[in-house]
Protein backbone atom coordinates (compact mmCIF):
# COMPACT_ATOMS: atom_id res chain seq x y z
CA UNK A 1 0.00 0.00 0.00
CA UNK A 2 2.61 2.23 0.91
CA UNK A 3 4.62 1.38 -2.12
CA UNK A 4 1.60 2.39 -4.03
CA UNK A 5 1.11 6.16 -2.72
CA UNK A 6 5.61 6.21 -2.97
CA UNK A 7 5.11 5.21 -6.70
CA UNK A 8 2.63 7.92 -7.08
CA UNK A 9 4.72 10.82 -5.44
CA UNK A 10 5.38 13.35 -8.43
CA UNK A 11 8.37 15.83 -7.70
CA UNK A 12 9.94 17.36 -10.02
CA UNK A 13 13.95 18.38 -8.39
CA UNK A 14 14.15 19.80 -12.13
CA UNK A 15 12.26 22.83 -11.42
CA UNK A 16 13.86 22.85 -7.65
CA UNK A 17 16.66 23.13 -9.43
CA UNK A 18 15.67 25.60 -11.83
CA UNK A 19 14.11 28.20 -9.81
CA UNK A 20 16.90 27.90 -6.81
CA UNK A 21 18.63 30.74 -9.12
CA UNK A 22 16.05 32.18 -10.50
CA UNK A 23 16.91 36.37 -10.66
CA UNK A 24 13.21 37.04 -8.89
CA UNK A 25 13.87 34.69 -6.51
CA UNK A 26 17.38 35.27 -5.03
CA UNK A 27 15.86 39.43 -5.65
CA UNK A 28 13.55 38.62 -3.07
CA UNK A 29 15.22 36.81 -1.19
CA UNK A 30 17.87 40.23 -0.93
CA UNK A 31 14.48 42.18 -0.09
CA UNK A 32 13.89 39.81 2.74
CA UNK A 33 17.26 40.08 4.01
CA UNK A 34 17.32 43.95 3.38
CA UNK A 35 14.24 44.32 4.73
CA UNK A 36 14.65 42.33 8.22
CA UNK A 37 18.15 43.89 8.67
CA UNK A 38 16.98 47.43 8.31
CA UNK A 39 14.15 46.87 10.61
CA UNK A 40 15.80 44.84 13.19
CA UNK A 41 18.35 48.00 12.95
CA UNK A 42 15.43 50.76 13.67
CA UNK A 43 14.00 47.94 16.39
CA UNK A 44 17.43 47.71 18.16
CA UNK A 45 18.23 51.35 18.36
CA UNK A 46 14.52 52.26 19.46
CA UNK A 47 14.01 49.39 21.64
CA UNK A 48 17.36 50.29 23.41
CA UNK A 49 16.12 54.25 24.30
CA UNK A 50 12.66 52.57 25.12
CA UNK A 51 14.50 49.95 27.59
CA UNK A 52 16.42 52.81 29.10
CA UNK A 53 13.30 54.65 29.67
CA UNK A 54 11.43 51.65 31.32
CA UNK A 55 14.58 51.42 34.13
CA UNK A 56 14.54 55.07 34.77
CA UNK A 57 13.27 56.50 37.93
CA UNK A 58 11.23 59.27 35.97
CA UNK A 59 7.76 58.08 35.85
CA UNK A 60 6.99 59.71 32.43
CA UNK A 61 9.71 58.52 30.80
CA UNK A 62 8.53 54.96 32.39
CA UNK A 63 5.27 54.53 31.83
CA UNK A 64 5.23 56.16 28.17
CA UNK A 65 7.91 53.08 27.06
CA UNK A 66 5.56 51.10 28.88
CA UNK A 67 2.60 52.33 26.61
CA UNK A 68 4.36 51.85 23.93
CA UNK A 69 5.58 48.07 24.45
CA UNK A 70 1.93 46.98 25.39
CA UNK A 71 0.38 48.75 22.51
CA UNK A 72 3.30 47.25 19.79
CA UNK A 73 3.03 43.35 21.57
CA UNK A 74 -0.66 43.17 21.96
CA UNK A 75 -1.58 43.80 17.98
CA UNK A 76 -0.63 41.49 15.24
CA UNK A 77 2.36 42.42 12.91
CA UNK A 78 -0.01 42.33 10.01
CA UNK A 79 -2.65 44.58 11.48
CA UNK A 80 -0.49 46.66 12.49
CA UNK A 81 1.02 46.47 8.56
CA UNK A 82 -2.55 46.77 6.96
CA UNK A 83 -3.12 49.66 9.48
CA UNK A 84 0.26 52.01 8.71
CA UNK A 85 -0.15 51.20 5.33
CA UNK A 86 -3.65 50.76 3.50
CA UNK A 87 -5.09 52.84 6.69
CA UNK A 88 -2.67 55.58 6.50
CA UNK A 89 -3.19 55.87 3.04
CA UNK A 90 -6.28 56.12 3.23
CA UNK A 91 -6.83 58.51 6.24
CA UNK A 92 -3.84 61.21 5.13
CA UNK A 93 -4.96 63.03 2.27
CA UNK A 94 -1.80 64.20 1.37
CA UNK A 95 0.26 63.56 -2.12
CA UNK A 96 3.25 64.07 -1.03
CA UNK A 97 3.02 61.54 1.73
CA UNK A 98 1.60 58.66 -0.61
CA UNK A 99 3.61 59.75 -3.02
CA UNK A 100 6.90 58.48 -0.58
CA UNK A 101 4.83 56.66 1.43
CA UNK A 102 5.98 52.90 -0.24
CA UNK A 103 4.99 49.68 0.39
CA UNK A 104 9.09 49.06 1.20
CA UNK A 105 8.91 52.01 3.58
CA UNK A 106 5.61 50.77 5.75
CA UNK A 107 7.05 46.92 5.87
CA UNK A 108 10.30 48.32 7.24
CA UNK A 109 9.04 51.02 9.63
CA UNK A 110 6.44 49.16 10.88
CA UNK A 111 8.43 46.03 11.51
CA UNK A 112 11.19 47.79 13.16
CA UNK A 113 8.38 49.68 15.36
CA UNK A 114 7.14 46.24 15.99
CA UNK A 115 10.22 44.77 17.22
CA UNK A 116 11.41 47.94 19.04
CA UNK A 117 8.40 46.55 21.95
CA UNK A 118 10.21 42.85 21.92
CA UNK A 119 13.83 44.76 21.82
CA UNK A 120 12.71 47.27 24.83
CA UNK A 121 12.16 43.85 27.13
CA UNK A 122 15.08 42.36 25.99
CA UNK A 123 17.15 45.40 27.60
CA UNK A 124 15.36 45.93 30.28
CA UNK A 125 15.97 41.80 31.01
CA UNK A 126 19.76 42.67 30.13
CA UNK A 127 19.96 45.32 32.70
CA UNK A 128 18.33 43.52 35.26
CA UNK A 129 20.58 40.89 35.35
CA UNK A 130 23.57 43.09 35.88
CA UNK A 131 24.59 42.76 39.60
CA UNK A 132 23.50 46.22 41.60
CA UNK A 133 26.73 46.38 42.75
CA UNK A 134 27.98 47.64 39.23
CA UNK A 135 26.10 50.56 39.73
CA UNK A 136 26.76 51.34 43.38
CA UNK A 137 30.31 51.50 42.30
CA UNK A 138 29.68 53.12 39.16
CA UNK A 139 27.81 55.80 41.73
CA UNK A 140 30.44 56.29 43.79
CA UNK A 141 33.02 57.13 41.46
CA UNK A 142 31.22 59.86 40.45
CA UNK A 143 28.81 58.73 37.17
CA UNK A 144 25.53 59.54 36.51
CA UNK A 145 22.94 56.82 36.32
CA UNK A 146 23.13 57.32 32.46
CA UNK A 147 26.54 57.16 32.21
CA UNK A 148 26.92 54.53 34.22
CA UNK A 149 24.22 52.80 31.94
CA UNK A 150 26.39 53.05 28.98
CA UNK A 151 29.91 52.88 30.27
CA UNK A 152 29.34 50.19 32.69
CA UNK A 153 25.87 48.82 31.98
CA UNK A 154 24.98 48.10 29.09
CA UNK A 155 28.29 46.47 28.07
CA UNK A 156 27.60 43.88 30.58
CA UNK A 157 24.28 43.86 29.37
CA UNK A 158 25.38 42.82 25.96
CA UNK A 159 26.33 39.50 26.57
CA UNK A 160 22.79 38.44 28.41
CA UNK A 161 21.08 39.97 25.49
CA UNK A 162 22.76 38.10 22.37
CA UNK A 163 20.79 35.30 22.58
CA UNK A 164 17.47 36.55 22.36
CA UNK A 165 18.20 39.28 20.01
CA UNK A 166 19.80 36.62 17.45
CA UNK A 167 16.20 34.62 18.57
CA UNK A 168 14.54 37.63 17.28
CA UNK A 169 16.40 38.55 14.07
CA UNK A 170 15.78 34.79 13.14
CA UNK A 171 11.55 35.62 13.85
CA UNK A 172 12.37 38.76 11.85
CA UNK A 173 13.65 36.85 8.61
CA UNK A 174 10.74 34.83 8.57
CA UNK A 175 7.98 37.41 9.83
CA UNK A 176 8.90 39.44 6.71
CA UNK A 177 6.77 36.66 4.69
CA UNK A 178 3.61 38.65 6.53
CA UNK A 179 4.66 41.83 4.07
CA UNK A 180 3.08 40.13 1.50
CA UNK A 181 -0.34 41.47 3.30
CA UNK A 182 0.76 44.83 1.82
CA UNK A 183 1.92 43.72 -1.15
CA UNK A 184 5.64 43.11 -0.95
CA UNK A 185 7.37 40.88 -3.03
CA UNK A 186 9.83 39.56 -0.91
CA UNK A 187 10.71 35.41 -0.81
CA UNK A 188 7.96 33.72 -0.13
CA UNK A 189 5.37 36.18 -2.10
CA UNK A 190 7.78 35.70 -4.67
CA UNK A 191 7.84 31.62 -4.36
CA UNK A 192 4.03 31.92 -4.12
CA UNK A 193 3.95 34.29 -7.40
CA UNK A 194 5.79 31.97 -9.49
CA UNK A 195 3.96 28.50 -8.91
CA UNK A 196 0.76 30.20 -9.53
CA UNK A 197 2.35 30.30 -12.96
CA UNK A 198 4.02 26.99 -13.44
CA UNK A 199 1.15 25.02 -11.03
CA UNK A 200 4.82 23.41 -9.26
CA UNK A 201 3.70 25.00 -5.99
CA UNK A 202 5.66 22.14 -4.00
CA UNK A 203 8.70 22.58 -5.90
CA UNK A 204 8.85 26.47 -5.32
CA UNK A 205 7.90 26.25 -1.84
CA UNK A 206 10.87 23.79 -1.52
CA UNK A 207 13.04 26.48 -3.18
CA UNK A 208 12.01 29.13 -0.64
CA UNK A 209 12.06 26.99 2.75
CA UNK A 210 15.67 25.80 1.43
CA UNK A 211 17.32 29.38 1.14
CA UNK A 212 15.18 30.10 4.62
CA UNK A 213 17.46 27.56 5.79
CA UNK A 214 20.10 29.04 4.44
CA UNK A 215 20.49 32.52 5.73
CA UNK A 216 19.09 31.79 9.27
CA UNK A 217 21.67 29.15 9.60
CA UNK A 218 24.87 30.91 8.31
CA UNK A 219 23.05 33.90 11.36
CA UNK A 220 23.35 31.43 13.66
CA UNK A 221 27.12 30.77 13.17
CA UNK A 222 27.64 34.33 13.40
CA UNK A 223 25.42 34.69 16.58
CA UNK A 224 27.67 31.86 18.14
CA UNK A 225 30.72 33.59 17.02
CA UNK A 226 29.20 36.74 18.72
CA UNK A 227 28.50 35.17 21.87
CA UNK A 228 32.33 33.37 22.12
CA UNK A 229 33.83 37.46 21.32
CA UNK A 230 31.53 39.05 23.92
CA UNK A 231 33.14 36.33 26.58
CA UNK A 232 36.50 38.16 26.74
CA UNK A 233 36.37 39.36 30.55
CA UNK A 234 35.34 35.73 31.50
CA UNK A 235 37.71 32.91 33.31
CA UNK A 236 37.18 30.52 30.67
CA UNK A 237 37.21 31.94 27.53
CA UNK A 238 36.34 30.03 24.57
CA UNK A 239 38.43 30.56 21.68
CA UNK A 240 36.76 32.63 18.64
CA UNK A 241 36.76 30.95 15.44
CA UNK A 242 37.97 34.75 14.19
CA UNK A 243 41.09 33.53 16.53
CA UNK A 244 41.99 30.24 15.48
CA UNK A 245 41.98 31.47 11.78
CA UNK A 246 44.30 33.92 12.80
CA UNK A 247 47.17 31.67 14.38
CA UNK A 248 46.25 29.43 11.37
CA UNK A 249 47.36 32.03 8.69
CA UNK A 250 50.57 32.95 11.18
CA UNK A 251 49.02 35.25 13.38
CA UNK A 252 50.17 34.84 17.22
CA UNK A 253 48.18 37.74 18.71
CA UNK A 254 45.25 36.67 20.92
CA UNK A 255 41.88 38.49 19.76
CA UNK B 1 43.82 66.34 62.82
CA UNK B 2 42.16 70.26 63.06
CA UNK B 3 39.88 72.60 62.22
CA UNK B 4 36.48 71.39 60.75
CA UNK B 5 35.56 67.72 60.67
CA UNK B 6 35.96 65.92 57.24
CA UNK B 7 32.64 64.37 57.92
CA UNK B 8 29.82 65.69 60.14
CA UNK B 9 26.41 62.84 60.13
CA UNK B 10 24.13 65.28 62.50
CA UNK B 11 20.67 63.26 63.86
CA UNK B 12 20.87 61.00 60.75
CA UNK B 13 17.48 58.72 60.52
CA UNK B 14 16.99 55.98 57.81
CA UNK B 15 14.12 53.57 57.51
CA UNK B 16 13.61 50.55 55.14
CA UNK B 17 10.16 50.29 54.82
CA UNK B 18 8.89 49.99 58.18
CA UNK B 19 12.69 48.80 59.51
CA UNK B 20 14.68 51.85 61.33
CA UNK B 21 17.93 51.09 60.15
CA UNK B 22 19.53 54.39 60.92
CA UNK B 23 17.82 55.93 64.04
CA UNK B 24 19.70 59.15 64.98
CA UNK B 25 23.34 58.65 64.16
CA UNK B 26 25.97 61.62 65.21
CA UNK B 27 29.23 61.32 63.73
CA UNK B 28 32.35 63.57 63.29
CA UNK B 29 35.14 62.54 61.60
CA UNK B 30 38.12 64.34 61.82
CA UNK B 31 40.71 65.40 58.86
CA UNK B 32 43.32 62.76 58.11
CA UNK B 33 41.47 60.29 60.75
CA UNK B 34 40.81 56.80 60.16
CA UNK B 35 37.77 55.64 62.00
CA UNK B 36 36.60 51.68 62.38
CA UNK B 37 33.12 50.81 62.93
CA UNK B 38 32.17 48.09 64.43
CA UNK B 39 28.92 46.39 65.46
CA UNK B 40 26.85 43.54 64.64
CA UNK B 41 25.17 42.96 61.66
CA UNK B 42 21.61 45.15 61.18
CA UNK B 43 23.71 47.57 63.26
CA UNK B 44 23.46 50.19 60.33
CA UNK B 45 27.36 50.34 59.85
CA UNK B 46 26.90 49.51 55.66
CA UNK B 47 23.95 52.23 55.65
CA UNK B 48 25.13 54.63 57.36
CA UNK B 49 28.59 54.82 55.01
CA UNK B 50 26.05 54.20 51.94
CA UNK B 51 24.24 57.35 53.47
CA UNK B 52 27.42 59.54 53.67
CA UNK B 53 28.04 59.07 49.52
CA UNK B 54 24.03 59.47 48.94
CA UNK B 55 23.80 55.90 47.42
CA UNK B 56 21.20 55.67 49.87
CA UNK B 57 18.60 58.83 51.08
CA UNK B 58 18.23 59.84 53.93
CA UNK B 59 14.77 60.29 56.16
CA UNK B 60 16.11 62.95 58.22
CA UNK B 61 18.91 64.77 59.57
CA UNK B 62 21.98 65.74 57.55
CA UNK B 63 25.62 64.93 56.46
CA UNK B 64 28.39 67.25 55.54
CA UNK B 65 31.60 66.23 54.05
CA UNK B 66 34.51 68.70 53.47
CA UNK B 67 31.63 71.15 55.03
CA UNK B 68 28.85 70.46 51.84
CA UNK B 69 25.84 68.89 52.60
CA UNK B 70 25.76 65.55 50.89
CA UNK B 71 22.54 65.05 48.42
CA UNK B 72 20.74 67.94 49.46
CA UNK B 73 20.18 71.30 48.94
CA UNK B 74 19.28 73.97 51.27
CA UNK B 75 17.17 76.91 50.06
CA UNK B 76 15.24 79.05 52.64
CA UNK B 77 15.73 76.69 55.16
CA UNK B 78 14.09 73.79 53.39
CA UNK B 79 15.91 70.88 52.20
CA UNK B 80 15.40 69.57 49.01
CA UNK B 81 16.97 66.39 47.16
CA UNK B 82 19.95 67.71 44.94
CA UNK B 83 19.82 66.97 40.97
CA UNK B 84 21.98 63.65 39.91
CA UNK B 85 24.80 66.04 38.49
CA UNK B 86 25.17 67.64 41.84
CA UNK B 87 25.29 64.32 43.95
CA UNK B 88 27.52 62.83 41.40
CA UNK B 89 30.07 65.66 41.61
CA UNK B 90 30.31 65.71 45.49
CA UNK B 91 30.21 61.56 45.36
CA UNK B 92 33.65 61.96 42.83
CA UNK B 93 35.72 63.19 46.08
CA UNK B 94 34.71 60.52 48.15
CA UNK B 95 35.75 57.19 47.42
CA UNK B 96 34.23 53.61 48.21
CA UNK B 97 35.50 49.92 48.46
CA UNK B 98 33.06 47.35 48.46
CA UNK B 99 33.15 43.96 50.31
CA UNK B 100 32.57 42.19 46.66
CA UNK B 101 34.80 44.38 45.22
CA UNK B 102 32.44 45.15 42.24
CA UNK B 103 35.42 45.62 39.74
CA UNK B 104 33.94 46.21 36.11
CA UNK B 105 34.54 42.61 34.71
CA UNK B 106 34.54 43.79 31.09
CA UNK B 107 37.29 46.03 31.30
CA UNK B 108 41.26 45.49 32.39
CA UNK B 109 42.60 46.34 35.83
CA UNK B 110 43.49 49.16 34.10
CA UNK B 111 40.70 50.23 32.18
CA UNK B 112 38.93 49.80 35.41
CA UNK B 113 41.33 52.39 37.26
CA UNK B 114 40.96 55.12 34.35
CA UNK B 115 37.69 54.26 33.93
CA UNK B 116 36.00 57.31 36.05
CA UNK B 117 39.32 60.23 35.56
CA UNK B 118 38.62 59.55 31.64
CA UNK B 119 34.63 59.78 31.84
CA UNK B 120 33.78 61.83 34.70
CA UNK B 121 36.72 64.26 35.13
CA UNK B 122 37.97 64.33 31.73
CA UNK B 123 41.27 63.44 32.24
CA UNK B 124 43.17 63.53 28.85
CA UNK B 125 43.51 59.18 27.74
CA UNK B 126 47.23 59.40 27.76
CA UNK B 127 47.93 61.22 31.33
CA UNK B 128 44.90 58.89 33.27
CA UNK B 129 47.27 55.93 31.99
CA UNK B 130 49.98 56.86 33.60
CA UNK B 131 48.37 57.87 36.59
CA UNK B 132 46.74 54.61 37.02
CA UNK B 133 49.73 52.49 36.09
CA UNK B 134 51.37 54.58 38.98
CA UNK B 135 48.32 53.56 41.35
CA UNK B 136 48.25 50.04 40.19
CA UNK B 137 52.44 50.30 41.10
CA UNK B 138 51.64 51.47 44.24
CA UNK B 139 49.17 48.80 44.97
CA UNK B 140 51.42 45.94 44.39
CA UNK B 141 49.99 45.29 40.82
CA UNK B 142 52.38 46.54 37.96
CA UNK B 143 52.21 43.30 35.97
CA UNK B 144 48.49 43.04 36.30
CA UNK B 145 47.52 46.00 34.64
CA UNK B 146 46.28 44.14 31.37
CA UNK B 147 44.54 41.77 33.58
CA UNK B 148 40.54 40.87 33.63
CA UNK B 149 39.20 40.60 36.93
CA UNK B 150 38.41 37.39 36.59
CA UNK B 151 42.05 36.14 36.36
CA UNK B 152 42.70 37.85 39.39
CA UNK B 153 42.17 36.57 43.51
CA UNK B 154 40.26 38.42 45.57
CA UNK B 155 43.06 40.16 47.00
CA UNK B 156 44.27 41.48 44.10
CA UNK B 157 40.76 42.09 43.02
CA UNK B 158 40.13 44.23 45.82
CA UNK B 159 43.95 46.43 45.70
CA UNK B 160 42.46 47.27 41.82
CA UNK B 161 39.45 48.11 43.73
CA UNK B 162 41.08 50.63 45.79
CA UNK B 163 43.26 52.33 43.30
CA UNK B 164 40.15 52.68 41.42
CA UNK B 165 38.65 54.68 43.91
CA UNK B 166 41.94 56.62 44.63
CA UNK B 167 42.52 57.57 41.19
CA UNK B 168 39.51 59.98 41.60
CA UNK B 169 41.44 61.34 43.90
CA UNK B 170 38.95 61.92 47.00
CA UNK B 171 39.21 63.56 49.66
CA UNK B 172 37.25 60.96 51.87
CA UNK B 173 38.04 56.70 51.58
CA UNK B 174 34.81 54.48 52.97
CA UNK B 175 35.15 51.01 53.12
CA UNK B 176 33.20 48.36 53.74
CA UNK B 177 34.10 44.86 55.24
CA UNK B 178 36.80 45.52 52.56
CA UNK B 179 38.15 41.97 53.43
CA UNK B 180 35.37 40.18 54.55
CA UNK B 181 34.87 37.82 51.41
CA UNK B 182 38.87 37.14 50.99
CA UNK B 183 40.63 34.04 51.98
CA UNK B 184 42.29 34.69 55.09
CA UNK B 185 45.60 34.23 53.59
CA UNK B 186 44.55 36.94 50.99
CA UNK B 187 43.02 39.82 53.79
CA UNK B 188 47.24 40.78 54.95
CA UNK B 189 47.80 42.57 51.46
CA UNK B 190 44.75 44.53 51.27
CA UNK B 191 45.46 45.93 55.11
CA UNK B 192 48.69 46.76 54.14
CA UNK B 193 47.46 48.99 51.60
CA UNK B 194 44.92 50.60 53.50
CA UNK B 195 47.79 50.85 56.21
CA UNK B 196 49.88 52.94 54.18
CA UNK B 197 46.40 55.21 52.98
CA UNK B 198 46.20 55.72 56.55
CA UNK B 199 49.78 56.95 56.93
CA UNK B 200 49.82 59.20 54.13
CA UNK B 201 47.26 61.04 56.26
CA UNK B 202 43.65 59.91 54.00
CA UNK B 203 40.57 60.45 55.90
CA UNK B 204 39.13 56.99 56.27
CA UNK B 205 35.68 55.40 57.47
CA UNK B 206 36.10 51.59 57.88
CA UNK B 207 33.37 49.20 58.14
CA UNK B 208 35.24 45.90 59.64
CA UNK B 209 36.14 42.84 61.77
CA UNK B 210 39.57 43.10 61.56
CA UNK B 211 40.71 44.22 65.29
CA UNK B 212 44.06 43.97 64.41
CA UNK B 213 43.76 46.18 61.89
CA UNK B 214 41.64 48.82 64.79
CA UNK B 215 44.32 48.65 67.25
CA UNK B 216 47.07 48.91 64.55
CA UNK B 217 45.82 51.57 62.23
CA UNK B 218 42.96 53.17 63.56
CA UNK B 219 42.60 56.47 65.20
CA UNK B 220 39.26 55.60 66.98
CA UNK B 221 36.54 52.73 67.58
CA UNK B 222 32.97 53.57 67.01
CA UNK B 223 30.57 50.81 67.88
CA UNK B 224 27.11 51.12 66.88
CA UNK B 225 24.16 48.81 67.90
CA UNK B 226 20.78 49.36 66.96
CA UNK B 227 20.98 52.34 64.61
CA UNK B 228 23.13 54.50 66.71
CA UNK B 229 26.40 55.18 68.05
CA UNK B 230 27.03 53.41 71.54
CA UNK B 231 30.46 54.27 72.42
CA UNK B 232 33.57 55.81 70.65
CA UNK B 233 37.53 55.96 71.69
CA UNK B 234 40.51 55.05 71.30
CA UNK B 235 41.50 51.55 70.34
CA UNK B 236 43.20 51.17 73.59
CA UNK B 237 39.70 52.76 75.65
CA UNK B 238 37.30 50.91 73.46
CA UNK B 239 38.79 47.14 73.70
CA UNK B 240 40.27 47.25 76.96
CA UNK B 241 37.37 48.97 78.90
CA UNK B 242 34.45 49.75 77.11
CA UNK B 243 32.21 52.09 79.20
CA UNK B 244 28.58 50.83 77.70
CA UNK B 245 27.22 47.11 78.91
CA UNK B 246 26.54 46.70 75.26
CA UNK B 247 29.92 47.40 73.89
CA UNK B 248 31.22 45.04 76.27
CA UNK B 249 28.62 42.21 75.36
CA UNK B 250 29.55 42.49 71.68
CA UNK B 251 33.24 42.36 72.07
CA UNK B 252 32.75 39.23 74.47
CA UNK B 253 31.21 37.63 71.25
CA UNK B 254 34.15 38.33 68.86
CA UNK B 255 37.90 39.40 70.60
Amino acid sequence: MIANVLLEIRFDWGTVADYLFDPIIIRALRETMVIASLAMVVGIVLGTVLGVMRVSRNPVANVAAGLYVWFWRATPVVLQLLILYFGLRQVIENDLFRDNWTRWRAAVITFGLNEAAYMAEIVRAGIGSVEPGQMDAAKSLGMTQLQALRRVILPQALRIMVPPTGNEFIAMLKNTSVAFAIGVVELLNAAKIQSARNFKIMELYTVAAFWYLVVVSAFSLLQAELERMLAAGERERPETLLSRAMSVMGGSRGI
Amino acid sequence: MSGEPMVRCLDVHKRFGRLEVLQGVNLDVARAEVVVLIGASGSGKTTLLRCINHLETLDSGRIYVDGELIGYRETNGRLREDSERAVARKRSAIGMVFQRFNLFPHLTALGNVIEAPVHVRKVPRKEAERLGRELLAKVGLADKVDEHPARLSGGQQQRVAIARALAMEPKLMLFDEPTSALDPELVGEVLDVMQSLAREGMTMIVVTHEMGFARGVAHSVVFMDEGQVVERGTPDQVFASPRQLRTQAFLRKIL
